[in-house]
């Protein structure tokens, strides 16, 4: 599998989110807003790219038997890092991200990364499988937050779209909204990669 | 492929062996006349008369209200078969129903715009999305609903009566005040007369969801059903039955008058449960298969009922229990699966 591949597949073909289905409740809980979910997305993007480096590089001395327990060691330091930057730096952000921000130490496409790329291939690859499920996950939480606080608060960035007469369909702000929304898109992204399945089989049978 | 029964034919002339062609195919072989359509067209035939009563009593904006959820539920239905390649199948009348429950389970002043939400909820979120007709989990008008209660709770609680006059008068439903205001609140409403209140609730002159109001139009529109044979008697009664008798025993206690003084009959032509006892628990798809799942769906349906108008958050709760009942659906059909003919028990089974 070439480089370039390793990095795509997590965009659109395998998106952590839509496809691979891990971790899907951040979704659900933090993407009210546009900054909330795109924070989010950062943060794992950053966290999941770094920890693929990490075991990467002691991969070969970890003992097998007790190598769950070392990746989220190291998940968790990475997340207590940014914390302390968020904290530092966006306080505001940290307060609004509350209690998911200490989750993304169990988010199950993290450790899932660690355990099946980084854990057997080279820095460089799992760099790269880090910066494309990051960055398809980061993709996902924007587009849903976008679509919640369009129609679940009637703003985008904070800044009003339809004017005041708007009344915000309150389902999307909520948790139901955000299961719909996902599950459409699921469907959707599925059909979407079968039929560039179709037409990649039919384009090698020709 | 037809294979023609030759054999007893031989020896006759050409024209016989025409008539002794038989076809041969795999069971059921006996077919009645019941259609899907048929018996959709019959259900919208019998909710009309109770719909027409919410139009002339709520006036325009309720018929505004059906006509849009109605095509805008066919609308949603033939786009998303179109869509995705699937055969249409808006003529079987089944999208119609869903758009008149909806609108008849929403207030007459929504407006109209909300009423396609509505509809898109019930046939593309809940309906289509889950494979079409025959294979969705929970009612589509019931979740229609419930998504626009959650959407605009507002909207979706504000009762105006016309009481016959033009003007237009904001008030609450007679569940709600019962609620809020107790028993005496709610006999002031009609006039202090208990005769009246009955006789109002009976014939339908009272606030609520537009098509809900007419105790005696919705049950002519379900003795309909069942003597056509597309309702079991048992469902409606057992539920409509424990709501009544629940009411009955614990229906005084939150108003601090003790067990056994609740009033049934209020409480069994109040709010919803008339239409969803007789239109949305016996609903084929989202309704256990044997009778006796069905008697246990009414009976948890009425409970559930009891539950919320008594100690739930809202003053009625008929759609949330058809839907809460929906869901364990599968789970009843587990329970009460007739044993297959002829089978015997596994020597050591319990």
């Amino acid at each position: 599998m070439s480089l370039w591949k390793v990095f795509t597949r997590g965009i659109i073909e395998e998106n952590p989110y839509f496809v691979l289905a891990l971790s899907l409740c951040p979704g659900l809980a933090v993407t009210t807003s546009v900054v909330n979910g795109l924070t989010m997305g950062l943060t794992v993007w950053f966290v999941i790219t770094s920890n693929n480096v990490v075991v990467s590089i002691i991969r070969k001395t970890i003992n097998k038997k007790v190598r769950v327990p070392v990746y989220i060691t190291c998940i968790a330091t990475i997340v207590t890092c940014v914390q302390l930057f968020l904290m530092a730096y966006a306080p505001d952000l940290y307060k609004a991200l509350g209690v998911y921000l200490d989750l993304v130490v169990v988010f199950a496409i993290i450790l899932a990364r660690a355990e099946s790329i980084a854990s057997k291939n080279g820095v460089v690859v799992s760099f790269l499988d880090g910066m494309g499920m990051g960055m398809g996950f980061t993709i996902a939480m924007f587009v849903i937050s976008v679509v919640r606080e369009l129609f679940g608060n009637g703003t985008l960035f904070g800044v009003s779209m339809f004017g005041a007469s708007y009344q915000p369909a309150l389902i999307m702000a909520l948790p139901p909204g955000a299961f719909m929304l996902i599950g459409f898109m699921m469907a959707g992204l599925k059909m979407w990669n079968k039929s560039r399945e179709m037409k990649k089989m039919k384009g090698s049978e020709a | 492929m037809s294979p023609v029964a030759e054999g007893q034919t031989k020896g006759k002339d050409a024209k016989d062996m025409q008539e002794y062609k038989f076809t041969v195919s795999s069971s059921p072989h006996v077919r009645c006349n019941e259609t899907i359509p048929k018996i959709m067209w019959n259900v919208v035939a019998a909710l009309v008369p109770a719909a027409a009563f919410g139009v002339f009593y709520f006036g325009m904006n309720a018929l505004v209200n059906i006509i849009v959820a109605v095509v805008s539920a066919v609308i949603f239905e033939y786009l998303w078969e179109k869509m995705m390649h699937k055969k249409v199948t808006i003529q079987d009348g089944s999208a119609v129903i869903t758009g008149l429950l909806l609108a008849m389970c929403c207030p007459p002043t929504l407006p109209w715009w909300m009423s396609i939400i509505g509809s898109f909820l019930a046939i593309v979120v809940c309906k289509q999305s889950m494979g079409g007709l025959g294979y969705n989990l929970f009612n589509p008008a019931h979740v229609g609903r419930a998504g626009l209660m959650v959407s605009w709770p507002v909207a979706m609680t504000t009762w105006t009566s016309l009481n016959g006059t033009v003007d237009a008068v904001a008030s609450a439903t007679p569940l709600n005040v019962l609620k809020h205001g107790g028993h005496d609140a709610l006999l002031a409403m009609f006039g202090n007369d208990p005769m009246t209140m009955y006789q109002q609730m009976f014939i339908g002159f009272r606030n609520g969801s537009m098509g809900e109001t007419s105790t005696v139009l919705l049950v002519l529109g379900g003795l309909y059903l069942i003597y056509k044979g597309y309702v079991n008697w048992q469902v409606p009664v057992t539920m409509i039955a424990t709501v009544g008798i629940l009411m009955w025993i614990v229906g005084g206690i939150p108003l601090g008058t003790g067990l056994f003084s609740g009033d049934p009959l209020f409480h069994m032509m109040a709010g919803g449960l008339i239409i969803g006892a007789f239109f949305m628990a016996t609903d084929m798809v989202t309704a256990p298969i044997t009778l006796k799942g069905q008697i246990i769906f009414a009976l948890g349906c009425g409970l559930i009922t009891v539950l919320i108008r008594l100690v739930g958050g809202y003053p009625e709760g008929v759609c949330y229990s058809i839907l809460l009942m929906n869901a364990l659906t599968p789970l009843i059909d587990r329970l009460v699966k007739p044993r297959v003919f002829g089978a015997v028990k596994a020597k050591g089974a319990k």
